[in-house]
C-alpha cells in the first residue's frame, strides 16, 4: 500500500501511471477496495468446486436471497465476486459474453483455465489507460471441463490470475486462507466442502465483521448424479459440470454444523 | 402433410397442377436450403396418466438414401422438456446450437428456481417458425414438444408453417398418416388419458415404430424413446410444494419381434414375379 510518504506525490492520481519506485497506485486502491468487500471463497474438490461468500446485508428491508454475489457464467462456470457489486456485475457480463463467444466458435463450451486468461486479460486492459479505472473487484472463477476437470483460479484487480485448490478473498480472507490450507485439497468431495466451506465463511465473519448482518451464498459445480460414478478412476473426476446453487437442505446442514462449530471455540476443526 | 418432406408446405400438384417457377425467378442465388436435404422421419408422442413417452428413430436420409443411421432427433432442452425433429437435420440441428441451446444458458443466468417448462420452450419455437415462414425462409421441420408443465403432462406439434396443433397423441411425417390412427385406438380423446398406463403408452408407441419400419422406405429399426414423468407444480418459496420432472431415455432400441411375412404378399417384393 501506498506509505504516508508517497501519498500525495502525484504518483496516484491517474491510473496506468508508475511510481518512481515502480508502483501503480490505482491497482493498488482498487485492491483496498475488495479487501472491505464480503469474504469470498472457493474450493477445488475431486469431484468438483465450491464457491461460497459471505453476502453482507446493508438493510433489514431488502428481500432475503436477493442481490446474488455469484453468478452464472455458462452450465459449467460460476464466478463469485468481493468488492464493488456494480463492478463485479459488469465483469461476470463480460464474462459471459466471452462464454458464448467461446461456444459460438469452437462448438464446445469455454475450459476453466480459458474464461480465467480471458478475465484477466480484461481486467489488465483497465490498468492501462487514463480514461480507466481498474476494476474493483477480485473474482474467484469456479468450474469443470472435460480435459482438467475441476478448476479454481482467482483473478485481482491488476489483471493477474493464479489457479489455486483453494483461493480467498475480501475482508476475511486472512483467517480464510489459513483455514483452508488446514483442508487436505484438492483430495476431497464436494460434500465435504459445502460443509467446510460455510464454517470458513462463518468463522471468517466473526473474525472481521462480527456487528454486521450476513447471508451465506453457496454454488457448486459438480457432475450430475450417476455420471460422475462412471467418470471416476482415482485422479479428479473429468466432464463438463455443472453449476448450480447447492440445495437449501445442505446449506442448512452445513450452517447448523458451522453455528456449532462456532460455539465450540472459534478455530477447531470440524469433526467428520 | 405429405410423408415427403420436399411437399411440406407446398400446394400439391394433384390439386392446383405444377407450380410455374417462372414466378420465383430473380437475381438471387439459388438458396439451397429452401428445401430439405438430409432429412429425419417421423416422431410419434402419446401422453399417459402422470407423463408423456416420445419417439423417434436414429436415421438421417440424404433422398432415399440411408446415409446416417446414428442421429439422435430426441433431445432434451432445459429440465422439463424433450424436442423431437422431423425433416431438415441441418435445421434441427440450428434450432439446438444456435438458438435452444444459449437461450436456456441465459435463462439459467437468473438462478431463481425457475426454469423454461414445455410450454414455454414451444411457443417460443413455434413463433420462431412462423417468424422464418413469413420471411421466405422456413426452417423445414416439424417438432413435437413433449414435456411436464403447471402439474400436467405436454405434448403439442409445430411445423414449417408455423402451424400449431396439441393432441394427447401425436405424430409427424409419415407417422401423421400411419401411426396416428393407431395411437387413437389407445387414446381417442384427452379425456382417456387417465386411463392410460406408463407401460401402455410405450407398449403403443413402440408398436407405431414396428408398423412405421415395416411401411416407411425412410424409416430405421433402431430409435430413441423418452418417457417424461412428473409430479407437482413449479413454485418457489418458503414451504412451497416441489415440484419433480424426470427423463428416463432408452437409446439404441432395436425393433423386437419383427415378422416380415406379409411382404411375401407385396407385389414386387421377395419371389412373387408379376
Amino acid at each position: 500500500m501506498p506509505s504516508s510518504t508517497s501519498i500525495g506525490t502525484g504518483y496516484d492520481l491517474s491510473n496506468s501511471v508508475f511510481s518512481p519506485d515502480g508502483r501503480n497506485f490505482q491497482v493498488e486502491y482498487a485492491t483496498k477496495a475488495v479487501e472491505n468487500g464480503g469474504t469470498a471463497i472457493g474450493i477445488r474438490c475431486k469431484d468438483g468446486v465450491v464457491l461460497a461468500v459471505e453476502k453482507l446485508i446493508g438493510s433489514k428491508l431488502l428481500v432475503p436471497g436477493s442481490n446474488k454475489r455469484i453468478a452464472s457464467v455458462d452450465n459449467h462456470i460460476g464466478i463469485a465476486c468481493s468488492g464493488l457489486v456494480p463492478d463485479a456485475r459488469h465483469f461476470t457480463s463480460r464474462a459471459r459474453s466471452e462464454a458464448s463467444n467461446w461456444r459460438k466458435l469452437y462448438r464446445s463450451p469455454i475450459p476453466i483455465s480459458s474464461m480465467a486468461d480471458a478475465m484477466g486479460g480484461y481486467a489488465q486492459a483497465y490498468t492501462l489507460y487514463s480514461s480507466v479505472r481498474p476494476f474493483g473487484v477480485t473474482a474467484i472463477i469456479g468450474g469443470m471441463d472435460e480435459a482438467g476437470g475441476p478448476g479454481l483460479w482467482m483473478v485481482e484487480p491488476s489483471g493477474v490470475g493464479w489457479g489455486y485448490f483453494g483461493a480467498a478473498t475480501g475482508r476475511g480472507r486472512q483467517a480464510a486462507k489459513a483455514e483452508l490450507e488446514k483442508l487436505p485439497l484438492p483430495n476431497i468431495t464436494v460434500e465435504e466442502a459445502v460443509k467446510q466451506a460455510a464454517r470458513i465463511i462463518y468463522f471468517a465473519h466473526d473474525d472481521n465483521s462480527k456487528d454486521k448482518d450476513f447471508e451465506l451464498e453457496m454454488t457448486w459445480v459438480r457432475l450430475e448424479k450417476g455420471s460422475a460414478e462412471e467418470l471416476e478412476e482415482g485422479g479428479a473426476t473429468k466432464g463438463w459440470g455443472k453449476h448450480e446453487e447447492v440445495p437449501k437442505e445442505l446449506v442448512a446442514e452445513a450452517e447448523r454444523l458451522a453455528k456449532e462449530s462456532m460455539e465450540g471455540g472459534g478455530d477447531e476443526e470440524m469433526e467428520e | 402433410m405429405n410423408h415427403f418432406p420436399e411437399a411440406w408446405g407446398r400446394p400439391r400438384n394433384d390439386v392446383y397442377g405444377a407450380y410455374d417457377a417462372s414466378h420465383l425467378q430473380s437475381s438471387m442465388p439459388n438458396q439451397h436450403t429452401q428445401s430439405p436435404i438430409v432429412t429425419g422421419t417421423s416422431v410419434v408422442a402419446l401422453k399417459f396418466n402422470g407423463g408423456v413417452v416420445i419417439a423417434a428413430d436414429n436415421l438421417a436420409s440424404y433422398g432415399s438414401l440411408a446415409r446416417f443411421t446414428d442421429i439422435e432427433r430426441l433431445k432434451q432442452v432445459g429440465t422439463h422438456t424433450v424436442v423431437g425433429a422431423g425433416g431438415d437435420i441441418s435445421d434441427m440441428q440450428y434450432l439446438h446450437e444456435k438458438l435452444l441451446d444459449p437461450l436456456i444458458i441465459k435463462e439459467e443466468y437468473q438462478n431463481d428456481g425457475h426454469h423454461l417448462r414445455a410450454s414455454h420452450i414451444y411457443r417460443y419455437l413455434s413463433r420462431v417458425l412462423y417468424q422464418r415462414r413469413c420471411k421466405f425462409n422456413p426452417l423445414w421441420n416439424t417438432l413435437l414438444v413433449a414435456g411436464w408443465d403447471e402439474g400436467k403432462s405436454f405434448l403439442a406439434s409445430a411445423d414449417l408453417l408455423g402451424t400449431t396443433f396439441a393432441a394427447p397423441a401425436l405424430a409427424t411425417g409419415f407417422g401423421a398418416h400411419l401411426a396416428v390412427p393407431l395411437l387413437r385406438r389407445v387414446c381417442p380423446d384427452e379425456a382417456a388419458v387417465e386411463n392410460i398406463t406408463r407401460e401402455q403408452a410405450i407398449a403403443a408407441v413402440e408398436e407405431c415404430m414396428k408398423v412405421l419400419f415395416y411401411r416407411d422406405a425412410r424409416s430405421l429399426n433402431k430409435y430413441s424413446l423418452a418417457i417424461i414423468t412428473g409430479e407437482g407444480v413449479e413454485s418457489v418459496g418458503e414451504g412451497a410444494a416441489k415440484e419433480k420432472v424426470t427423463i428416463e431415455w432408452k437409446k439404441d432400441v432395436e425393433l423386437q419381434n419383427q415378422s416380415w411375412k406379409f411382404a411375401e404378399g407385396i407385389r414386387g417384393y421377395g419371389a412373387q414375379v408379376v
